[in-house]
């Protein structure tokens, strides 16, 4: 078997040539196997937007919806509570939303929500993903003698207000998210807004 | 521990004989510079190998192993998993093909003698290779519990209760319920997932170990070792790599391209590789108008057929395999090579190749047919299974007694 | 040589008469998964005749919408006639017992019936009803013999009975005009329905048609890639095989 000298610098370019399309190819036969693993149509579909009337909830009371397997509280705030946010801010860690990502754009203000009266909250902790309880009343609490209302974490002591203002103390450190959400009439839309429609 | 070197794959190889191993099969392993087309389909049958543990993987991943589930997981898997299409067509297009190039590897070494010694264990590492895979193949079928998933695990499964006394209970073993269930299901899912492969993966380390031990066969059946260089390398060896490495490559392309013209334009194989009742949910209650095996165990089920007797039917499959077992034995030729044999060989070897053809066929159509029109399938059936066994039993005689065309020293070919 | 016997022994018995169960003859529906317009309107008599009793369970609304062009809203107020989403299974609300009841036989579903039947024998059954007094529902079938169903599309095609008539079976060569000859167990129209029978023909083709896509959704897809996959493995082979060719000048 003779090997010549003269070849080396062929064989090197078609090596590279094999190597480089055979990547290509290998390339290609993986797109398949990886994309495989991002969400199928069932779970797509099952993220589909939630429909929920609001029209019968009473002022001060709190319905749980579901979406994306999340709990969703949609709560109807009364006046007084409303009127009482802007003095909790200076116990609050973000009082003015500056963490954008918990909130879409209509949200970020001190209701947090489209409507003033009403409030659409993922019910997940910000610290571990527990399900916060709702705790309307304004009344001393075990966990907050000046309790103003809103939400307590039972699992590591997380307090928020009733915008989902996480409160300085707590573990959590963010607030609670804002779902994107819309109305159309009396019936709330979770899972749609100008971005998402 | 080897000299020490101041390189990365010196400190492996100090703890882990990387570099030597891959000498030893490779960049030092020679192999015969003859080497034709006959001797592709070992490495074809390795990708396939890969494609059948790559796409079966990712099937497991959203398939559902129960009765009430597997069906609809498959049309999960087909149309809400974002290329899980693709995917499943590769598992079952790739079984098809895995047989094509296994099929056609025995072929070769019934063609050059490589089962003769000293490469007899290599033969029976393979056989056990070959029985496993349709063990595995067969458990695979009956996970998408369709119509014949069903009734094809209810017969061959069946066939265990014609072994006299232990047979009923033998088979409710099997079953692990009275009847095919989602238990059956179940338990076979475990054993195609895991347990088989392991053991197939095992054999075939052990297969090509067992060959490199020996060194290859080549179409002339010459041995290469007889005839060294000064520094005892074979005169008609070359390194596997970079020569068959590059020289397989071109056998892959080509084999890719027929592979992916059937899976993109005829991934049911007009009815031959996903049989069109198996679009239809498992129904204990319902029995198919025509229960057929997948076409690569046709050549076996049609034996099962041509024996009126239950018992002897499942006697006489199981010796058409085992017979395969002693093929080493059988060939009393001097000659390796079928190029050098007599016309006994010269003949009988390729019509033993239609005959198989034939009885592959067969095993896929009703038992009521016509072969070619002409003759009844029973009939073609009974000649073929007696031909079948007629060439193992007789072969011991015409391999010693035909007149062999004298073995040249050196290969023929090559390029 | 070996290459050459094989090649015969696969075809030859490819010709063989594929023999099996019933020897009924099946009219060729010539199936055509590009044309949307008939896609769309046998979604739509799917939807309207056959969806009360047979669902299509495996197949999602909002992938029919898109595979045949339909906008989502016009989706959802023509052809889904529940409160299910866009996004939903195609189910119905028939329980399987009482279909069984009311049917004799649970009518199954058909996601996939075009994959076991095959189009053919789809498109030949539902134009192959006739009337059978004998039968619960009045008709019988000539692909499917006693089936449980009802003509569903009676209306449309009219009343078909099983008898004696007279059919074209040529031409004179001479004078070109047709030879008909007496038959036994022909269908022939009794009665026209609302529908002649070109249209309805027209009708069952294209339920036909979009019963076969709603079989393999991704059949169309699949053939497109085919094409570019087999182009890449032809243009991969070139520096492949040269490579080959540029090591084996070593050898001899």
């Amino acid at each position: 078997m003779c090997q010549d000298g003269v070849n080396k610098s062929r064989r090197t370019l078609l090596v590279g040539a094999t190597a480089a399309v055979g990547a290509v190819g290998a390339g290609f036969v993986a797109v398949p196997f990886v994309k495989s693993w991002n969400p199928s149509e069932k779970a797509k579909a099952a993220g589909a937007p939630a429909k929920v009337d609001v029209s019968k909830i009473e002022p001060g009371a709190m319905l749980t919806a579901e979406w994306r397997g999340k709990p969703v509280y949609i709560a109807r705030r009364t006046e007084e509570t409303l009127a009482l946010l802007p003095s909790l801010n200076s116990r609050l860690k973000d009082p003015e939303n500056s963490n954008k990502a918990q909130q879409p754009a209509y949200a970020d203000n001190i209701n947090r929500s489209r409507k003033a009266d009403l409030i659409v909250l993922e019910g997940v902790c910000t610290h571990l993903g527990c399900a916060p309880k709702y705790f309307a009343e304004v009344k001393p609490e075990p966990f907050d003698a000046d309790w103003k209302g809103g939400f307590y974490c039972p699992c590591h002591g997380s307090r928020f207000d009733l915008s989902g203002r996480v409160y300085n103390g707590s573990p959590a450190a963010d607030n609670l998210i804002v779902p994107p959400y819309s109305f159309d009439g009396d019936t709330l839309i979770i899972g749609v807004d100008e971005e998402n429609a | 521990m080897s000299k020490q070197q101041n390189t990365l794959m010196g400190w492996i190889d100090d703890r882990l004989p990387v570099t030597q191993t891959y000498e030893k099969h490779m960049s030092k392993y020679y192999a015969p510079k003859n080497f034709n087309f006959w001797y592709f389909f070992g490495v074809i049958s390795m990708l396939m190998l890969v494609n059948q543990i790559l796409s079966g993987i990712w099937l497991t991943m959203n398939f559902t192993p129960s009765a009430e589930a597997a069906f609809a997981s498959v049309e999960y898997i087909m149309r809400d998993v974002e290329w899980g299409w693709l995917i499943r067509y590769l598992h079952s297009t790739g079984a098809t093909f895995f047989f094509v190039a296994v099929y056609l590897h025995m072929m070769r070494a019934l063609l050059y003698g490589s089962y003769q010694k000293p490469r007899e264990l290599i033969w029976i590492f393979g056989m056990l290779i070959y029985l496993l895979l349709m063990a595995e193949a067969f458990m695979g079928y009956v996970l998408p519990w369709g119509q014949m998933s069903y009734w094809g695990a209810q017969v061959i499964i069946s066939l265990f209760g014609a072994i006299p006394v232990i047979g009923d209970d033998l088979t409710t073993w099997i079953r692990g319920d009275f009847l095919i269930s989602g238990a059956t299901l179940n338990r076979f899912f475990a054993l195609h997932v895991i347990a088989l492969p392991l053991v197939i993966v095992g054999l075939v380390v052990l297969h090509l170990l067992a060959l490199h031990e020996v060194g290859s066969n080549n179409p002339d059946g010459v041995d290469i070792k007889k005839h060294t260089d000064e520094n005892g390398k074979p005169l008609d060896g070359i390194p596997f790599h970079p020569y068959y490495t590059v020289h397989d490559m071109v056998g892959i392309v080509v084999f890719l391209m027929v592979f992916c013209s059937v899976m993109f334009f005829f991934p049911e194989g007009n009815g031959f590789m996903l049989e069109y009742p198996n679009f239809e949910p498992a129904n204990g209650l319902k029995t198919p108008e025509h229960i057929a095996p997948v076409w690569y165990f046709g050549a076996f089920y049609t034996i099962l057929r041509a024996v009126p007797d239950k018992l002897l039917g499942v006697v006489a499959m199981g010796a058409a395999i085992a017979i395969l077992f002693v093929l080493p034995w059988l060939d009393k030729s001097p000659v390796k090579s079928w190029r050098y044999k007599g016309l006994a060989s010269k003949i009988l070897l390729p019509v033993f190749g239609i005959v198989f053809l034939i009885l592959t066929w067969l095993g896929t159509q009703p038992a009521s047919g016509h072969f070619l029109g002409l003759f009844s399938n029973g009939t073609v059936a009974v000649v073929s299974t007696i031909f079948y066994f007629a060439f193992f039993l007789t072969m011991p005689i015409w391999t010693r007694m035909e007149k062999t065309k004298p073995v040249p020293e050196r290969v023929t070919g090559g390029h | 040589m070996k290459k050459l016997f094989a090649l015969i022994a696969a075809v030859v018995p490819a010709l063989a008469v594929a023999a099996g169960g019933s020897n009924i003859h099946l009219d060729e529906h010539k199936t055509d998964l590009h044309d949307k317009a008939s896609l769309q309107r046998g979604a739509q008599v799917y939807m309207n005749y056959c969806m009360g009793c047979h669902s299509l369970e495996h197949s999602r609304y909002n992938r029919v919408a898109k595979d045949l062009d339909i906008p989502e809203e016009l989706m959802m107020e023509n052809l889904v006639f529940t409160d299910q989403k866009i996004g939903s299974l195609m189910t119905n609300a028939m329980r399987p017992e009482d279909g069984k009841v009311w049917f004799g036989a649970t009518p199954p579903d058909l996601t996939l019936v075009a994959r076991v039947r095959r189009p053919d024998w789809v498109y030949t059954y539902l134009r192959s009803f006739y009337e059978d007094p004998s039968r619960p529902w009045g008709v019988n079938n000539v692909v499917f013999k006693d089936v449980g169903m009802p003509h569903v599309l009676a209306d449309l095609q009219g009343r078909q009975v099983k008898g004696t008539a007279h059919v074209a079976v040529g031409y004179d060569t001479l004078t070109g005009q047709e030879i008909t000859e007496e038959q036994e167990g022909v269908l022939y129209l009794a009665e026209e329905g609302t529908l002649s029978p070109k249209e309805y023909d027209r009708l069952v083709f294209d339920l036909v048609n979009f019963l076969t896509y709603v079989a393999e959704p991704i059949a169309v897809e699949r053939q497109r890639l085919g094409w570019w996959v087999l182009l890449f493995l032809a243009i991969f082979f070139v520096p492949v095989y040269m490579l080959n060719k540029e090591f084996w000048r070593d050898v001899k």
